[in-house]
């Protein structure tokens, strides 16, 4: 029905079609086409063969090397637990004073604490833990909970605040919120408050003297009588120039009367105790670095 | 327009019109507590506002005979301007998404611009907006072409226009306010999932009988494509769109399937959206418009064949490659991966087909940018579908995977293909719909090439770069065997190569905007053609038994 023409450009014919100009040549498939599906079509059945490939029912061909990422899974995470073994039994072993003496074990201690800080504690505590507003810096020295590795390792293990039945639990009372002290109360505390850390500059005397008063009431009990704080509740030394919160007047004064309720996780159920050990040191020494 | 219409389909187009209002009026008062209220209320302002435009052209007087004598192209500019419309929208969408990854900041503070708001917002204006609005536009004038026939009637096709953006309305203004059905590609809720489903299979039937009424022996390639596009899309709507309303006052909904059963199912749509929607629909453009604009015959009738089948057989086995190394079983993705190993050959074979066809005419290649426009697209079709073939291989999948890799190569087809041969398209079509010698400003072509080439390098590279980076840095492990390296330092890593990929994007929506303009100057002020020289008209309809005719 219909005739081809020749195609002057290449030589071929056209199949005869014409469709709103449009002509096709009747080019045979290029060698290379076939020879290269035939090539894709030999790998996928020599894979077929090997790998797990086609369903049966319940069941499935199962390959002849034997391969499935199950298995395969499972073998390379014992291979790698294996492979830490000469290091991570050590660390699981040995106590923190042992450890820290032991410079190829603090060599690992310092390049694995890194990556598990970065991808569990950096995003509060800022990447080189240096904090930042709410969230406390663990570079100053200056411990909430302690800082020995042991009330690390305890802090990191139950959290604060946190979902856990041990978690170490601590509050500021919202005392002007909650009508405990009155706002001119709670103003001259923060005069006080102030002078701890010694800057008396602009602080009004007597306003420091009747704070004085009111912190020896209402807040001496966690604070301190001398304000130094209580590591054995998590209450904050406030006579240091380390503040989570802030130490202007208006950071203090929002701490004082609205209260604070700080959360850190628990990590317990998350990491394991070899790599929570390896978080305590990596904090501690994260510290004396920076000092 | 609507003077366009005989009586019958104005009383039919008011009817439904009266029937969408009553549907959206229906939504709004059932979801009155519930999002699906708003919805309702945006269901209500289409019917109106279609109905209002019916009734406006209700006293015109019944359309001339000879109406028939031409194709009907009303819908088909309509549809070019929106699929532009949604082009602009949806790439600005994207360079902000961008741009978020880059600067986190860069945001209101409200729920409706955060990241995973506007991310799908971006990815449903430009894939369904724009490509979806291109496809019908372009099939609408292929199929009458290549037939030599015009639409059987002149309702349908702008129910299915009309109904179609309605339907992204939903998509798009859903995941703004909250409402989304968490399946990538697929987020929209179950009404408008239904609403699409009649909509969809309208435009199949459509499209069939437009075909049914060709007076050519033989069915051209391109509607192969546009044919393998419309059934299988619909296909795989239905089965992945399967779900449950917690009720029918809600916008919420439950898939059926859950588990690893729906992830399959998600990526065995997800991936086929990609070959019928982004590939099969773009073949069918390219198979019309590169041939005719570059006056030269398709280099092989028997490529195309093989090319068409080997894709439609291998693309609907390759969606579990995306689910390589998780809970779906090993022999599911043996499959997946090895399909889209032999994919490779047809795929390329599609590309060749077109790059060869250009052969006696790539003068017009390097003067034309129309056609090198479409000249490239094919190149990064190629480039594309050996690089998605690649990433489909387990082993070069665990460092590709979850990376920005996946993201460079979706872009690579989405802008370096589906994009330029939209483009191309478009820019070949909108003088001869509206009687134009050619484009306002040929040189406002070239300037939108090169923004495009630009933007779409750029962003590729950056992305080959940050996600292959970003690959090794997850997987390396120090002497010790713990990671070397943090989530955050991966991240830290990657800034320059956001800045590059939102300056890409940046390159890439000037470009759109230079062509909408383009555009816009060709409708308004192009200078026209005074006479046909080769007449664009259907072929005289043999009286043919029992057959009715258009519009009647």
């Amino acid at each position: 029905m219909s005739v081809g023409e020749r195609d002057p450009h290449t030589g071929h014919m056209t199949t005869g079609h014409d469709w709103n100009g449009i002509k096709e040549l009747n080019t045979p498939v290029p060698k290379p086409v076939l020879l290269f599906l035939a090539a894709t079509v030999i790998f996928s059945l020599v894979y077929w063969v090997l790998m797990p490939a086609w369903p049966l029912g319940v069941s499935y061909t199962k390959g002849l090397l034997g391969i499935d990422q199950r298995t395969t899974v499972e073998t390379r995470l014992s291979e790698a637990a294996q492979a830490r073994a000469n290091w991570s039994e050590a660390l699981a072993e040995q106590d923190f004073g042992q450890i820290a003496e032991d410079d190829t074990l603090m060599a690992i201690v310092r390049h694995s604490g890194s990556t598990l800080f970065g991808d569990n504690c950096a995003v509060c505590h800022g990447d080189r833990g240096e904090g930042g507003p709410g969230y406390p810096a663990l570079t100053d020295g200056s411990w909430l909970w302690g800082g020995e590795a042991d009330d690390i390792w305890e802090t990191l293990r139950v959290g604060v605040n946190a979902e856990h039945s041990e978690t170490r639990i601590a509050e500021m009372l919202a005392f002007g919120r909650d009508g405990i002290l009155d706002r001119q109360t709670v103003l001259d505390t923060v005069s006080y408050v102030q002078s701890l850390s010694g800057a008396m500059d602009g602080l009004d005397p007597d306003a420091v003297t009747r704070g004085e008063e009111a912190f020896a009431m209402n807040c001496s009990a966690c604070h301190g009588e001398s304000g130094q704080g209580d590591a054995t509740m998590g209450a904050p030394d406030l006579t240091d120039d380390f503040w989570i919160y802030g130490g202007d007047r208006n950071a203090i004064y929002q701490s004082i009367f609205h209260g604070r309720r700080g959360h850190m996780p628990q990590w317990e159920t998350r990491l394991s105790p070899v790599e929570r050990k390896i978080l305590t040191l990596y904090v501690r020494d994260l510290g004396e670095q920076a000092r | 327009m609507v003077g366009q219409l005989t009586k019958t389909e104005r009383q039919f187009g008011l009817a439904i019109a009266v029937l969408v209002t009553l549907l959206g009026l229906a939504m709004a008062a059932a979801g009155r507590q519930d999002l699906l209220g708003v919805h309702g209320l945006i269901v209500v302002a289409f019917g109106v506002g279609a109905a209002f435009l019916v009734i406006s052209g209700a006293h015109l007087p019944e359309p001339a005979k000879e109406r028939l004598a031409h194709y009907y192209d009303d819908p088909i500019k309509v549809g070019i301007i929106l699929s532009m419309i949604w082009a602009i929208f949806g790439l600005f969408i994207g360079v902000w998404v961008a741009a978020l990854l880059a600067w986190p900041e860069l945001t209101f503070d409200a729920a409706w611009s955060s990241f995973g708001r506007l991310r799908p917002v971006h990815t449903t204006s430009v894939i369904f907006g724009f490509g979806g609005n291109a496809l019908i536009a372009t099939s609408f004038h292929v199929m009458q072409r290549t037939s030599r026939a015009r639409m059987p009637d002149q309702l349908s096709p702008w129910f299915v226009l009309i109904g179609y953006n309605l339907f992204c309305v939903l998509a798009a203004s859903g995941y703004f306010i909250g409402i989304t059905q968490s399946k990538e590609y697929a987020e929209a809720e179950w009404y408008a999932d239904l609403w699409l489903v009649v909509v969809w299979v309208t435009y199949l039937v459509l499209y069939l009988r437009t075909l049914a009424r060709r007076q050519e022996p033989h069915i051209y390639v391109a509607n192969w494509y546009y044919l393998a596009f419309i059934l299988v899309v619909a296909m795989l709507h239905i089965v992945n769109g399967l779900a449950m309303p917690i009720s029918l006052a809600s916008a919420k909904s439950y898939p059926i399937f859950s588990g690893v059963q729906d992830a399959m199912v998600q990526w065995w749509y997800g991936h086929n959206a990609v070959a019928f929607f982004l590939t099969a629909g773009f073949l069918g453009m390219m198979y019309y418009y590169l041939p005719t604009r570059a006056g030269r015959p398709i280099f092989s009738y028997r490529l195309s064949i093989i090319s068409f089948w080997g894709i439609t057989f291998f693309y609907m086995w390759a969606g579990s490659h995306h689910l390589h190394y998780t809970a779906l079983p090993h022999w599911v993705q043996t499959l997946g991966m090895t399909f889209s190993v032999m994919l490779l050959v047809p795929s390329w074979a599609s590309a060749a087909n077109a790059l060869l066809t250009l052969n006696g005419a790539w003068h017009k290649v390097r003067d034309d940018a129309t056609l090198r426009f479409m000249m490239v697209a094919a190149v990064f079709y190629g480039l594309s579908t050996f690089e998605g073939s690649f990433l489909a291989i387990r082993s070069v999948n665990s460092l590709s995977h979850y990376t920005d890799w996946t993201v460079g190569h979706v872009h690579a087809g989405a802008l370096g293909w589906v994009a330029l041969i939209t483009f191309g398209a478009i820019y070949a079509v909108v003088p001869k719909l509206w009687n134009r010698k050619s484009m306002y400003s040929w040189k406002l072509v070239e300037v939108h090439f090169w923004l495009a080439l630009a933007g779409t390098l750029v962003y590729v590279f950056a992305m080959w770069n940050s996600g292959i980076i970003q690959g090794l840095m997850w997987r390396t492990y120090n002497e010790s065997g713990t990671l070397a390296y943090s989530f955050l330092e991966s991240m830290i890593a990657m800034h320059p190569y956001y800045v590059a990929r939102t300056f890409g994007g940046l390159l890439f929506l000037t470009g759109a905007a230079v062509g909408f303009y383009n555009i816009w100057k060709t409708i308004k002020e192009a200078p026209a053609v005074q006479e046909e020289t080769a007449p664009d008209r259907p072929a005289t309809m043999p009286a043919r038994v029992g057959t009715v005719e258009a519009g009647e």
